[in-house]
């Protein structure tokens, strides 16, 4: 067997085991994104524009983009955090696991290939019904879906590395609470980094989901000036996220290796 | 012809600078049964993960298959079957996919899987049980999945990490049943305990651990021959009367031991030994008669007993 086999073959049984478990993932994957493009994006943008308002585009489009990349952002944070977790402490199933033909690596890389199609499959969910609330057209819809993915996978392996360095589960409700809500909010999400203050915009540049707001506005929001996108260069985004996808699977690696063979 | 299935020399594992297997060899051979007996943190499971090659070595030498578990461990995994000392089955899953997704691991076709599942789930008893959830099994019936989930990839060795700790004599005795037609279809087990009788039972060799290294090795009878007369007296007193016992001991057993709650005397002649003791007028409130066990070979061999 290959590593790519061995690793679809731990892929397979996350698969088996979401079976049962998808109905509690459905209101923070699918319910939640779509309220907030009803509140933010319906609501208050009917207040703060009428269609193609001073950004140049609609602030429902605006949102739309922006809670795109974030829901990845929350779905691949969630995919890295609490499996991570149960995986080493309460479901062990990754212990039983390495008894066996599979290593650590194909657990991680396992995980990150399921993480990959639940990711896109809501994604995909989302920028349809995006497309329905007449935010955005179908085509740029589906060409942000990879960079949203990207997004997505790159908050998965670091959170991932950090979730295999904590001894038991209490912090991982405090990174959601410290870390994936603030970047939620200010990471350009629901309004340009622009509109913050000097001082803090730099943060924000640093920060990753801003570079997959970004990312996918400059793929699906063509038309869009200084305003509403930074001049930064698109590739550079990508190699944000990509060198982050990266370093977080090697240290996951790493970290997992060292935690359940120790 | 017997062939080696492991061979360890000066193996070792330690935690920072706490030895926990203490240079320790052993040669286990094909077809046996082998033990592992030990107390608590004797080093029984750090043994056996380094033998599943879940844990690195770090010192000392050491085949299965006569593979290098650092650079060879996955198909030495692809061979064993383990089932270790705290269940882990998957409790998402139920009772046949625990297996189903473990053959898969092991690289098998789903047509090859579907049928040896049937099979395991006669074997373990468990084939009612097969579309249900694994929470609400009981303790033998998890164990017996966990046995059967260790056998999917029909390995050349089971290794078992204290099978029975925690299950009350009928699930014992039925685990021991299974395990002794392993035995039968010519299975190479090992198996680590702290229950003198499991070893007794299951084993056809053993090492007795203590504090990371070998104490003694052997066959159950050769142990128990060759550290312990053949049979006990177990005398228990009334209330204060253990003391004044004790001092009249003397040249009454081959030799004897003074715990607290009682005093054992090892002979090879109890009927005499327990004329001497009425003769001294030594008179216990209770007097037990029983053969001598590895337990008894371990408090030779330690001064303390298997479980506390
Ligand atoms: N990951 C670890 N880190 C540090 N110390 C460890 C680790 N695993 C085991 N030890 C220590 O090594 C010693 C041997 O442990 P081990 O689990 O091998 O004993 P054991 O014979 O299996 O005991 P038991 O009968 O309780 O299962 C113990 O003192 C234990 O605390
Ligand atoms: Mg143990």
């Amino acid at each position: 067997m290959t590593t790519l086999a061995r690793s679809l073959r731990f892929a397979e049984s996350e698969v088996i085991a979401y079976r049962r478990t998808w109905r509690g993932t459905v209101i923070t994957s699918f319910v939640n994104p779509v309220l907030f493009l009803a509140a933010m994006g319906a609501g208050l943008g009917s207040l703060v524009d009428d269609g193609a308002g001073e950004l140049g585009i609609s602030y429902l489009a605006f949102v739309a983009t922006g809670l795109l990349a974030a829901s990845a952002m929350q779905n691949g944070a969630g995919d890295g955090s609490f499996p991570v977790m149960a995986g080493i402490l309460w479901r062990k199933n990754f212990h039983g696991t390495i008894t066996t033909p599979i290593g650590p690596a194909e657990i991680i890389y396992g995980r990150l290939i399921w993480g990959l199609a639940r990711l896109t499959f809501v994604l995909v969910v989302f920028a349809v019904i995006a497309v329905a609330f007449g935010a955005i057209d179908l085509g740029p819809a589906l060409l942000a879906i990879p960079p949203a993915v990207l997004t997505g996978l790159a908050f998965t392996t670091c959170i991932t590395a950090w979730t295999l360095t904590q001894e038991d589960g209490r912090s991982l409700s405090t990174l959601f609470r410290f870390l994936i809500v603030p970047l939620f909010l200010f990471s350009g999400t629901f309004f340009p980094i622009s509109q913050l203050p000097d001082y803090i915009e730099p943060i924000a540049y640093a920060t990753p989901l801003f570079h997959g707001v970004e990312l996918v506005r400059k793929i699906t929001l063509p038309g869009a000036d200084g305003s509403i996108v930074t001049g930064i260069p698109l590739w550079a985004h990508l190699v944000y996220l990509v060198a982050m996808l990266l370093i977080g699977l090697y240290l996951s690696i790493r970290l997992l290796d060292r935690r359940i063979r120790p | 012809m017997s062939e080696n299935l492991v061979e360890a020399r000066g193996l070792t594992k330690k935690f920072d600078d706490f030895v926990a297997v203490d240079a320790i060899d052993f040669d286990i051979k094909k077809g046996e049964a082998f033990g592992f007996l030990g107390p608590n943190g004797a080093g029984k499971t750090s043994t056996m993960k380094m033998i599943t090659t879940v844990s690195p070595i770090t010192d000392g030498k050491m085949t299965v298959f006569g593979l290098d578990p650092n650079t060879q461990g996955r198909a030495i995994r692809s061979r064993l079957g383990v089932v270790p000392q705290e269940d882990n089955l998957d409790l998402e899953l139920t009772v046949a996919e625990n297996l189903f997704i473990y053959g898969r691991y092991h690289d098998m076709k789903k047509s090859e899987i579907n049928p040896r599942i049937d099979d395991l789930l006669d074997f373990a008893q468990l084939s009612e049980r097969r579309d249900s959830r694994v929470e609400p099994l009981s303790g033998g019936m998890k164990r017996r999945l966990t046995i059967a989930r260790a056998l999917i990839n029909d390995p050349d060795l089971i290794i078992l990490d204290e099978p029975t700790t925690g299950l009350d004599p009928q699930a014992r005795h039925l685990l021991w049943d299974r395990l002794y037609r392993l035995k039968r279809d010519g299975a190479t087990l090992i198996i680590t305990t702290h229950y003198m009788d499991e070893a007794e039972q299951l084993c056809d060799r053993l090492v007795v651990m203590d504090e990371g290294r070998i104490v003694a090795e052997g066959s159950p009878r050769q142990l128990i021959d060759e550290y312990a007369p053949r049979e006990v007296i177990e005398l228990r007193f009334q209330e204060g009367e253990k003391d004044g016992a004790a001092l009249k001991l003397e040249g009454i057993a081959n030799r004897s031991e003074i715990l607290a709650d009682r005093i054992l005397l090892y002979t090879d002649d109890a009927d005499t030994t327990q004329e001497r003791l009425h003769n001294r007028g030594i008179h216990p409130e209770q007097v037990l008669v029983r053969r001598s066990t590895l337990e008894d070979v371990f408090l030779k061999l330690t001064g303390r007993r298997l479980i506390d």
